[in-house]
């Protein structure tokens, strides 16, 4: 009988203590993927200078890759499934386009004004569900942006179903695009360095067991609020962002696509990994794009793709590219 | 169409935003037509929420697919009808057995494999269920050109309200799939084997019922409960495939209301909404019935997760 043993590659085991700075070659072992993405996608714009029309879809891939942030992290370190991502990125969609059009506040003030009360908005809403567990909050969080729409359909309010129209757009192409690319790396990178503070380890003791974070005089709720706050932070950045990229705020913000698409971009990129959410954005956005033709017949992809991910292969491309990276394998006999 | 209640979004896309139902001029006409249509409605959202209930309380699956499943069987027997020419009963019997088919599938060939991870079951059942309606809408289920005939044309006039026999056939129907389910669930060895798992699942596993095949038969059972559902309602508009979603909620709604795993509390919880759902279309307007299911949930959830009359543990659903 022979079984497959995996152990950690020596340079990594260096590269978690002080040796770390030792040598070239373990500096770039930590360095290079970080500086992989960095780098690739801030040079990312130059490149498609040449394809106009995939410039854009770089500072929509952006921000469906922040709602992916934003549900990797609330499902995987805190033990909340959002279904509802459209949620946040509707109400920071139209908090931004209030603030821009109805009180005339210039785009670099009315995104994170939005960005803000959105995610206090959101947090409030929010507050009285966050004692329920599993499929019970799925399933609120799922009906919450039914909600809005049928009201705002309903009451005729905000613009009703032809939206906010008339918001401005940003100043020039490098804006549009830094805003959105500085702003996922910040997210991306100050998320990673959260979850590993000590506020990181009780928040996954919330999603692990929430009695004996109870039991350690912590108050649940509290934390579950102040995660929620993020989240949403994150989402309503994002829907802000949208609103001033497209001059437009509407009911469509509140789509299915925005609750889907992270979804299955976390579960194939990788739970729990964070980065893991930004790749499985940057695969299937382009995807989607590329079958633009196809109408929604892509939705059916998602969504085969991610049953199938579920089903055979749940730990996602980053956990597997990491552990790749990190390990190596061999048989032993037993 | 002449009923004065649209078909609450069932078929035709989410209400024909007609007057209001009640008509100002006879009193007793008009208590007589808001019980009537009361009635109707909630015996109409308990059918379509009997599936998704009764898939949960057996299994503990959350199938979001249902609305889906709904869709399809209403579609694949268009397709008998029209495409190759059935008669109706074989073609609607067809239709119930392929969707407890295709619900049989989902849970042998992808659920087994992801039981007991509830995350991943709500993502999964939600995904298979957008797959088939999105694919549905590719594949041209579109516009207003697909309906159903009804089987008792027709209508009769109740104490000074016309009610079509389609609407009035839904009451009977609905009332006996109730006596019949009760009866499986009580005098029939399956039936009995679906209860005991239902109520402890370690001590029916202990006594030789065998976990996958009742939730395979849940999944068969409540896929075919959803077709019926579909075949019975959708004569009374047309078929889109916006109505899956529809579907979904309501079944979610009248489960959530009743206490999720109660087949009672759906009961109860249906004719609560189809209550309120008459009320407030003719107060409002036929917009709010949306509203009214989606607070609904809402609302229960918060107050009381467990519902009217759920049998699970506060603790298990509450920190």
């Amino acid at each position: 009988m022979r079984r497959k043993e995996r152990i950690d590659r020596g340079i990594k085991v260096r590269t978690e203590g002080i040796y770390a700075i030792s040598s070239m070659r373990e500096i770039l072992y930590l360095l290079g993927p970080r500086l992989l993405l960095i780098v690739g996608l801030i040079l990312l714009p130059f490149i498609l200078q040449l394809a106009p029309y995939w410039a854009r879809v770089v500072n929509i891939m952006c921000v469906y890759a922040l709602v992916a942030l934003s549900f990797d992290f609330l499902a995987n370190y805190v033990g909340l499934v959002c279904l509802g991502g459209g949620f946040f990125v509707g109400v920071g969609g139209y908090l931004s386009a209030i603030f821009n059009t109805y009180l005339g506040i210039p785009f670099y003030l009315s995104i994170p004004l939005a960005t803000v009360f959105g995610a206090f908005l959101c947090t409030l809403l929010f507050l009285p569900c966050l004692p329920l567990r599993g499929v019970y909050f799925a399933i609120v969080t799922l009906m919450y942006p039914l909600l809005l729409t049928r009201i705002i359909e309903a009451f005729d309010i905000l613009g009703g179903t032809n939206g906010i129209s008339g918001v401005d757009s940003f100043p020039n192409q490098y804006v549009e695009h830094y805003a959105i690319i500085v702003v996922l790396l910040l997210v991306l990178f100050g998320l990673r360095r959260f979850v590993n503070q000590d506020i990181g380890l009780v928040l996954r003791g919330v999603k692990d067991n929430d009695q004996s974070v109870r039991a350690s005089g912590i108050n649940v709720t509290h934390m579950k609020a102040l995660a929620v706050f993020i989240s949403a932070g994150i989402g309503c950045f994002g829907g802000a962002y949208l609103v001033h990229l497209y001059m437009w705020a509407g009911i469509s913000l509140f789509a299915l696509d925005f609750s889907i698409i992270p979804i299955a971009a976390v579960v194939i990129g990788g739970g729990g990994t964070l980065v893991g959410a930004v790749v499985g954005t940057f695969i299937l956005v382009p995807l989607s794009e590329a079958l633009r033709n196809l109408g929604t017949f892509r939705i059916v992809i998602y969504c085969v793709a991610l049953t199938a991910f579920i089903v055979l292969k749940s730990e996602g491309i980053m956990v597997y590219l990491q552990r790749k990276y990190h390990q190596f394998e061999r048989w032993v006999k037993v | 169409m002449e009923g004065r209640v649209p078909a609450c979004g069932w078929g035709s896309a989410a209400g024909g935003g007609d007057a209001s139902p009640i008509r100002s001029n006879r009193r007793a006409g008009v208590i007589v037509e808001f019980l009537l249509y009361g009635i109707i409605n909630s015996i109409t959202l308990s059918l379509l929420s009997l599936g998704f209930t009764l898939v949960y309380s057996i299994s503990r699956l959350p199938n979001f697919a249902h609305g889906a499943l709904y869709i399809t069987s209403g579609y694949i027997v268009w397709l008998l009808l029209n495409r190759l020419g059935l008669p109706y009963p074989i073609a609607v019997v067809i239709g119930i057995l392929a969707t407890g088919f295709i619900g049989a599938l989902i849970y042998r060939f992808i659920l087994i494999r992801i039981r007991g991870m509830e995350i991943s079951e709500i993502i999964a059942t939600y995904a298979i269920g957008l797959a088939i309606i999105e694919g549905l809408r590719w594949g041209g289920l579109r516009g207003m050109t697909f309906t159903l005939p009804p089987f008792f044309p027709g209508s009769v006039i109740l104490a000074g309200v016309s009610v079509d026999y389609q609407r009035l056939s839904i009451v009977a129907i609905g009332a006996l799939t109730f006596l019949g389910l009760y009866l499986f669930t009580h005098f029939n060895k399956l039936g009995l084997a679906l209860r005991g798992i239902a109520q402890d699942e370690r001590a029916a596993m202990m006594l030789g019922i065998d976990s996958d095949m009742t939730a395979v038969v849940s999944l068969a059972i409540g896929s075919g409960l959803a077709a019926f559902a579909a075949i019975l309602l959708l004569p009374l508009g047309n078929i889109v495939v916006e109505a899956g979603y529809s579907v979904l909620i309501y079944a979610i709604a009248v489960c959530i209301i009743g206490g999720l795993g109660s087949w009672g509390g759906a009961i109860v919880g249906a004719f609560i909404i189809g209550f309120a759902q008459i009320l407030t279309e003719a107060f409002l307007s036929s917009h709010f019935q949306m509203v009214v299911a989606l607070l609904a949930i809402i609302v229960t959830l918060l107050l009381k997760p467990s519902g009217l009359f759920g049998k699970q543990k506060e603790l298990e659903e509450r920190v």
